[in-house]
Order: structure tokens, then sequence, then C-alpha cells
């Protein structure tokens, strides 16, 4: 049955309507089509999105296939409602060559759960040295726009200015990892009044925002366009507002951890709250929520980043950073965005969909739902209500900070060009 | 009393006064001819150390021992953890050989606070310093000494340190004992300042229940106490401060500034000294000077805190009575 229709359903939270999915585009929207011929999907006035994009996700194939495969991690984006991911280039080995990047972009396609877009490493082996062949990346069949040293930043000042400038030849772009790594050394957490506490090695704000200030005015001056990954600090905040201020073409992302969660976790000690950036204060939280809303902070990216259980279930220092976040993502965006009224469903589409291909450039995803357009589509139950359980996650990590917690919406349904890959909640 | 003793923020100030006055009738063991109870006989103690630190290891050991605890000392050196087994593998192989408490010293803040709230183990767990984050029974044992000094040795029992004026100097952002004094010498009453240069002073201090300042010549004669820190080798190339000899000068205790200090003033230091860096060896050495004191004050905290947490609710003393009938 090639035909789908999708009835009664808010599309961006608007009045209900039907949606007629005809192989893999949308045929028609409005009300009353005809369901002849067509499996119906009543959607009993869910919100139906544009397939969600991922800007930041952590696949880990090659190499940490104990955490995280291209299968685990796509279908744990199709659960989490994701028609398309980026997938970041910190692997072993490094996705620092076409052969790399190729590779999972390949297996993306032939899992057939979720667009995959490698990310190409800006450096050679994420080493700073060096720039990586990124024409070549580019240029392979994987056709990737987006290099990123994440997990390091990009701290020599000139191998970061001639990144910037060298992928104006292809329209790409450079997002940074902003640490400046000699401010954080041997740091464990946001540095404050809790690490001073704790006793834990301090990450101080400054240290990133050190590095935007600066990537901002690399990008003014040599007329590049540069996205700042996982943007965690009020005073980050303020720097990228004035940029945007100035006409500096910079975009950045936040993650749904920093939206909810602070460092004040880190009392307990359980490096399931260990994540880099840290988890700041109550009142960079308030700051990273207003300026999702205001537009400084263009969308939301996971920084999905499995670890296995025994990374985690150890001491504060011996454990690894990272959390899990595709399969959460939209219910912490519901929780910290919508459910508070500081943006509408349209505007959970622009952040987690529209804006986040636009950055990346994902064909076809991040479209209107409309006649016409490729049917990359979610639809998520967002009256529900239920506690996080890990043990039910698609992906092979459980290393998520929610486990217990209660949070709104669920994705019931996710169509990849017009296929399903969840049904009901259930991965096809 | 709680099942464990992570933090010195743990302890209420009666909790306190309850260890400091059993540490007092802990002291008095020592000057019997037998300076041994039966407390914890057929009990098993281990000293989980992943630290090098002989003195504390020997302080605990002595203080099992006294209380006839069976005690198995562990050391991370040349044992498997050094081949890649996990803190919390380390702990239930222990715990599998009938450890009713573990005494543990671990490079790693918080790594006693997940051995005692992670479902990895059952036994008592006892912090003997953790990273930079505490060391309670020091806290302690240095209350004791002021205890003693201060308000006496028979007029201190059921008292705390009320309005006492206790200045601590040193490397206050690494230190897990200022971290345990500050939190322990509020809640037992007394004032603390902490005074460093700011670099060795953490961001966020300005929540501690404590007063700061950058000038050591300005606290001594308003201080009953000054307890001076040592200041580790490796923070002399990290651009803490610019040369030892600068430091020494700002902020070491010499014999002039001693002489500035209140007449029944002490100086109190955790040790190992480095002499001739925070404290020259005329204060080191002269009456006022605790260090040795607190020596064997910690064996006599370390046994209240062990009896306290293992033993029950009967007196210590009184109860060997009762079983010798």
């Amino acid at each position: 049955m090639s035909k789908i229709l999708i009835r009664g359903a808010k599309v961006l939270g608007g009045e209900p309507q039907d949606v007629l999915i005809d192989g893999p585009v949308i045929e028609a929207v409005g009300s009353g089509l005809p369901a002849e011929g067509a499996e119906v999907v009543e959607a009993d006035g869910k919100v139906l999105l544009p397939g969600l994009v991922d800007l930041h996700t952590h696949l880990r194939e090659p190499g940490r296939e104990d955490s995280e495969t291209v299968l685990t991690g796509t279908r744990a984006a199709a659960s989490g409602g994701y028609t398309a991911v980026f997938a970041m280039a910190n692997t072993f080995p490094v996705a620092d060559t076409a052969g790399v990047v190729e590779q999972v972009w390949r297996l993306g396609r032939e899992h057939g759960y979720c667009d995959v877009q490698p990310i190409g490493a800006v450096t050679v082996g994420l080493e700073g040295r060096k720039l990586a062949e990124l024409g070549a990346m580019h240029e392979s069949a994987a056709g990737v726009t987006v290099f990123s040293d994440d997990g390091k930043c990009v701290d020599d000042a000139v191998i970061m200015r001639r990144a910037l400038e060298y992928v104006k030849a292809f329209g790409g772009v450079v997002a940074q990892h902003a640490q400046e790594p000699r401010l954080t050394e041997g740091a464990e957490m946001n540095e404050g009044v809790v690490s001073a506490e704790l006793g834990l090695g301090g990450w101080p704000a400054v240290a990133e925002e050190s590095i935007i200030a600066r990537d901002v005015l690399l990008a003014e001056h040599v007329g590049s366009r540069v996205h700042i990954c996982h943007l965690s600090t009020a005073g980050s905040v303020e720097i990228v507002r004035w940029a945007k201020s100035r006409g500096i073409d910079v975009t950045a992302e936040v993650t749904p951890h920093h939206l909810l969660l602070t460092d004040e976790l880190v009392r307990t000690y359980n490096p399931v709250y260990k994540v880099n950036p840290p988890l700041r204060t109550e009142r960079d939280v308030h700051a990273l929520r207003e300026a999702l809303a205001d537009g400084t902070i263009d969308i939301v990216a996971t920084d999905h980043a499995p670890h296995p259980h025994e990374d985690k279930d150890c001491e504060w220092a011996a454990a690894a950073m990272g959390m899990v976040g595709l399969e959460t993502a939209l219910s912490v965006v519901q929780e910290t965005m919508v459910d508070t009224g500081l943006i509408d469903w349209a505007g959970v589409a622009d952040r987690m969909s529209f804006k986040p291909a636009a950055i990346g450039q994902a064909q076809g995803h991040g479209r209107p739902v409309s006649a016409g357009e490729p049917a990359n589509l979610t639809l998520v139950d967002t009256a529900y209500r239920g506690s996080v359980d890990p043990a039910g996650f698609a992906s092979r990590s459980r290393n998520t900070p929610y486990e217990g917690r209660e949070l709104p919406g669920r994705v019931t349904h996710t169509w990849l060009r017009g296929k399903a890959t969840l049904v009901d909640g259930k991965l096809t | 009393m709680q099942r464990h003793l992570i933090s010195a923020a743990d302890l209420t100030r009666d909790d306190a006064v309850l260890i400091l006055d059993t540490a007092e009738e802990m002291a008095r063991v020592a000057d019997r001819p037998i300076k041994k109870l039966p407390t914890l006989r057929g009990r098993t103690v281990v000293n989980l150390f992943f630290e090098d630190s002989t003195r504390t290891r020997i302080s605990f050991e002595a203080a099992e021992k006294r209380l006839s605890a069976d005690v198995i000392n562990f050391s991370a050196k040349g044992s498997s953890v050094s081949k890649g087994e996990s803190l919390k593998d380390t702990a239930q192989t222990l715990e599998a050989m009938g450890v009713d408490a573990v005494v543990i010293r671990h490079g790693a803040s918080g790594a006693p606070y997940r051995l005692a709230n992670s479902g990895w183990i059952d036994a008592a767990v006892i912090n003997a310093g953790d990273g930079t984050h505490q060391h309670p029974t020091q806290a302690l044992l240095d209350a004791f000494t002021m205890r003693r000094r201060l308000v006496g040795r028979d007029a201190g029992i059921g008292q705390d340190l009320s309005g006492r004026r206790i200045t601590i100097v040193g490397d206050i952002l690494h230190s897990r004992v200022a971290r345990s004094n500050v939190d322990l010498l509020h809640t037992l009453g007394a004032q603390v300042t902490l005074v460093a240069p700011p670099t060795l002073v953490p961001v966020g201090v300005e929540t501690w229940p404590c007063e700061v300042s950058y000038d050591l010549d300005s606290t001594l004669a308003k201080s009953d106490a000054v307890m001076m820190l040592r200041v580790q080798r490796e923070r002399m190339n990290a651009a803490f401060f610019p040369t030892e000899r600068e430091y020494s000068r700002r902020y070491g205790l010499d014999g002039d500034r001693m002489a500035r200090m209140p007449e029944h003033a002490i100086v109190m230091h955790p040790g190992p000294m480095v002499r001739g860096m925070e404290i020259t060896a005329e204060v080191a050495d002269s009456e006022r000077c605790t260090v040795v004191e607190q020596v064997a004050n910690g064996v006599s905290i370390r046994m209240a805190v062990l009896y306290l947490l293992l033993g029950g609710n009967e007196p210590a003393v009184s109860h060997t009575r009762i079983e010798e009938k």
C-alpha cells in the first residue's frame, strides 16, 4: 500500500487537518481527504511535525560499536522523531577522509531508518594542526558540508581562520566546539559554587565564551559562516546576540540537557550527569531558553553521546563525558519550551527541523508540510506524560540523565520519505 | 549519626560534639598500660588506599587495632587496580570477604560518596580523604585539638568552639583539609578566616560560611588558632604564585608573625610540613605548634568514629567494663 492518510493531525500545532502521503511525497494537505486506497492513521489531535533533524549526533561507528552503531543510532533517531542526523567525526578512525565519511553515509542509507549525513573533521585526527582534506570529503558521495572537530576545540586561531575561509569555496560551514583548552585542563564540571564545594576541577564559562568571541570576530573578518556547537552559558548567549546584531553570519545550537538540567545534580557524583560542556547554573538555563525562544540560538541539537555502562558505573573522575539524547529530545523541548509557553509547535518545527536542515544543507529535510514536499514527518502525542525508562531505548547505550523522570510527549509515528520507520511507538 | 562518614558537612553540632567527647574517652585508653578495647572484636575493617598516605593509613590502623578489629590493608599500588580493575569491582571483592567497614582514600573527589551510595556494597564507608573534596577525620582531629587547647581537656566535654577565631592559610583551592575544616568549624560555632593568594582560592568560595582574606598579617592578631597548609610541589610551576620565596614571604609563618598572635593562640598543621616554605623551623618546633599532638589526637578521633559507626549504642569505655565482668 503506497498511500497513507493521516487523519485529524494538528499540522505544526494548528487546526486538525488530513495529510495524504503518496509514495515518498505528500500528495495533499486539507480537510476531508479521501481515504480510498490508503492506509489510515488516526491522528486524533496529535501534532504533526516535519521530520526532526539533528545537527549533532555521535553514532560511534566505526570504532566504538560497543556503545552505538549506525543501525542502533538511527533506530534511536527514528524512535525520537528524527529523519536526518549529522554524525560527528570523532570516530576511530576519525572521519577525516572521504573513505570514512562515505562508509558512514552508506551505512545510514542501507539501514533506512534515518538519513545519516556525516560531518567531516576540520583537522587531521582532530589534532588541530593540519587541515583535513575538506574538499575531498565534500566531493565524496557523502557530500559533506559541515566540518567539526567536536570533542575538541579548533583552538589554534590560524587553523580556525583558514578552515572558515577554505570551506567558502563549496559553501561549507565549520561547527566549533568552543572550549579553550588551557582554561579547561583537569575540568570536570561547571566552575562555580558547586565545584568549589565538591572539589571537582572547574570548567569556567569564560573558556567557552572567549572562543565564541574570537570565532565570531574571525568569521566577520574573513566573511565566513560559523556554527557554534552546544552553547551552554548566559555569557555565550550575549556574545552571539551581539554578533548577530552586527550582521555576523553565526548560528548556534543548544542541547536539550542544557535547557533542563543544572550543576546542582553533580552533588550526587553520579557520572550520568557528566557531560561536555558541563551542566551550568539555573541562570544559564533560563538565558538559554530565552535565547532559543528569541532566535539568538537557532536550533536544538542533541549531542547524543552514547557510552557503555562501565564507563558511567564508576567514580566521577573515571567516567566518560556525554549523554544519550535522541529519544528524549522532543520531550525535553516540550517540557522546557512549549509547556512553559516560550514557543509553540511551529517554533519547535523551526528549531528542530527547518533551521538545522538549512544550516547543514540536508536535502529534502526541514521542508514545509505541504503538497509536493518529501514525506518526512513525525507525529507526536503531546498529551502523553510518562517516566523515562532507558530499558526501552533503541540506542545501544543507556546513559540518560532522565531515568525515572516524568516528561511530556511521545513520538508515535515517523515517516522517512513516506516509509514508516516508527508506528505506534514501535520501530518497523 | 549516619551510617557513613563522607563529609564533615554531614555532621550536626551534636554529632560532632559526641565524636569529640567519645574521642576524649578513647584518649584515656591510650594512657592505660594495655591500650586495647575489645569493642570491635570480630569485625573486619579494610583500609582501601588508592593514594599513598602512610600517615593517615597508620593512624586508622592504630585506631582499628586498639578497638580489636581485624584489619586488612589494601594499597592500590601493585594491585589489580593498577591493571585496570574498577573501584566497584575492588570494593565488591573486599565485601565478598566479609568486610564491615571500608576506610577509603582516593585521588578522585566523590569516590567515597559513590562507594557509599551506588548500591555496590553494604559496608560502612569512612572517607579518609578524597581528591580535593573532604577529609572529615582530619577536621575532627583538628577541632579536637583546638577544643583541648582553647577550652580545656575536661572543661571542653560537651562543648563546641563557639566564638573561637580560626585562620586557615595556604592552598585552599586544592585542599580537602580546608573544605572539611570550614564545614566542621562553622557547625561548631567558630569563626573561620581563609588566607591565601587569590589564585589559590576557589571561584565560588563566596557561599562558604567563612571570611576570605589575601593578607596574613592583618588576621594574626585576631586568631585563636592559625592552621598552615602545605603547598604542594606541583603548584610551584603552574603560575599560582611567582616563586617559592615570594609565597613564603607573603604567606609563610615565621617567628615574627607568630609573635603577633595572641599569647594563647596555637599554630596547627595537618602535615607533612614543608619547613622553610609555609612554616619556619622556629615555629614548627615551638611550644605553640600542635603538629605532634594532632597526630596523637588523630588516633583517638578515628577510634571514636569507628566505634560510633560500627560499635553500637553503648558507651565505648564502660561497655568494655561490662564485658570484662
